[in-house]
């Protein structure tokens, strides 16, 4: 992996950065380079709750809200930040202003890498909504100017048409940092993390592959 | 949240008829259904903060339960309802949670708009 000068990663629910991405971050920030985190909503419509339920609609979000910073804390996540957008409303969004948002963070940062989704192929509409704002936002910039763009993308369609991912980076030097980063969002992750615990000890491929390996598309302008 | 009792949640909904209340009313499969079942017909609706007054409202059904509210001019209707709160802040919180645990359906009262 690249030393980076500065790493901005955009995501719209807290949560986003723990499965796909919190191993690149952990080995970012174990070589000293600096991570920005602009987390754009704080997950408010998640559905999950704990079974029997332990949050409702209202509580989720300080719940959330404080999983998040959990999550930037175990990952060593200097600069966290949180935009105030509400879940699911991001694709309703003025684009401009979501853009320029976006344009005055890379403005002050001036980031070498960008980490988002792949707009189209992120399954969630603000999954696509904040991957396709960042794009504009980086596309206002000069060719010269532009920061590298690392997209994250799991449709269904992804690899048949965007091709293998581009960037496979091994994060098993970093995976009980992901593993916390997971066990963090416990309100989202809790269903799951007794699965991956189990397949953890089993030595699971698939479970060691997901939490081992890390992939990326480079975005084509 | 608790699961229902019958009794209580319509002592609470009464508890707002002919006030003016804000209300959030939200059905979903998650955004994910359609992804992990190509099959999957994903369709849900959303408001948060309508202002309205009730002049009838009534929970029924063998759970879960379903809940109607009449207003001058028509109703709300939810489906699913299988918990309820009454907030420290007064608020009325409906919730059907599906077998996993996972939030399907949410009706919400309150006299003061939710954040
Ligand atoms: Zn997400």
């Amino acid at each position: 992996m690249k030393k980076e000068r500065q790493v901005l990663v955009v995501f719209p629910h807290p949560d986003d950065e723990a499965f796909g991405v919190s191993g690149t971050i952990a080995s970012h920030v174990n070589m000293g380079t600096p991570v920005t985190y602009a987390c754009l909503t704080l997950g408010e419509m998640g559905r999950n709750m704990g079974n029997p339920p332990f949050a409702n609609r209202e509580t989720l979000p300080s719940i959330r809200k404080y999983e998040l910073k959990e999550s930037a804390r175990v990952l060593g996540i200097s600069d966290l930040r949180m935009l105030g957008y509400r879940d699911k409303t991001i694709e309703f969004e003025d684009p401009d202003k979501l853009t320029n948002e976006i344009s005055s963070m890379i403005k002050e940062l001036d980031p070498s890498l960008i980490i988002t989704f792949y707009p189209g192929y992120s399954v969630h509409p603000d999954h696509d909504a904040t991957g396709a704002a960042v794009v504009r936002a980086v596309e206002k910039l000069p060719v010269e100017k532009r920061p590298t763009l690392h997209c994250v993308a799991f449709s269904n369609n992804c690899v048949e048409e965007l091709g293998e991912a581009d960037i496979v980076f091994d994060v098993s030097a970093v995976a009980d940092q992901k593993f916390d980063s997971i066990k963090a969002h416990q309100s989202q992750t809790q269903l799951m993390m007794a699965g991956m615990a189990e397949g953890l000890k089993n030595q699971d491929p698939e479970v060691m592959a997901r939490l081992n390996f890390e992939r990326f598309w480079t975005y084509k302008y | 949240m608790d699961p229902v009792n019958m009794k209580s949640v319509q002592d609470a909904l009464e508890g707002f008829l002919d006030t003016e209340v804000y209300v959030h009313l939200e059905t979903t499969n998650g955004a994910y259904a359609s992804h992990h079942n190509e099959q999957f017909f994903s369709a849900g609706a959303y408001i948060r903060n309508a202002k309205l007054t009730y002049e009838r409202a009534k929970i029924t059904g063998a759970g879960p339960y379903r809940v109607g509210l009449k207003i001058p001019f028509g109703w709300v209707y939810a489906e699913g309802i299988t918990h309820y709160e009454q907030d420290d802040k007064g608020r009325l919180l409906l919730a059907g949670h599906d077998y996993d645990g996972k939030l399907a359906v949410a009706l919400q009262i309150s006299t003061t708009p939710f954040e």
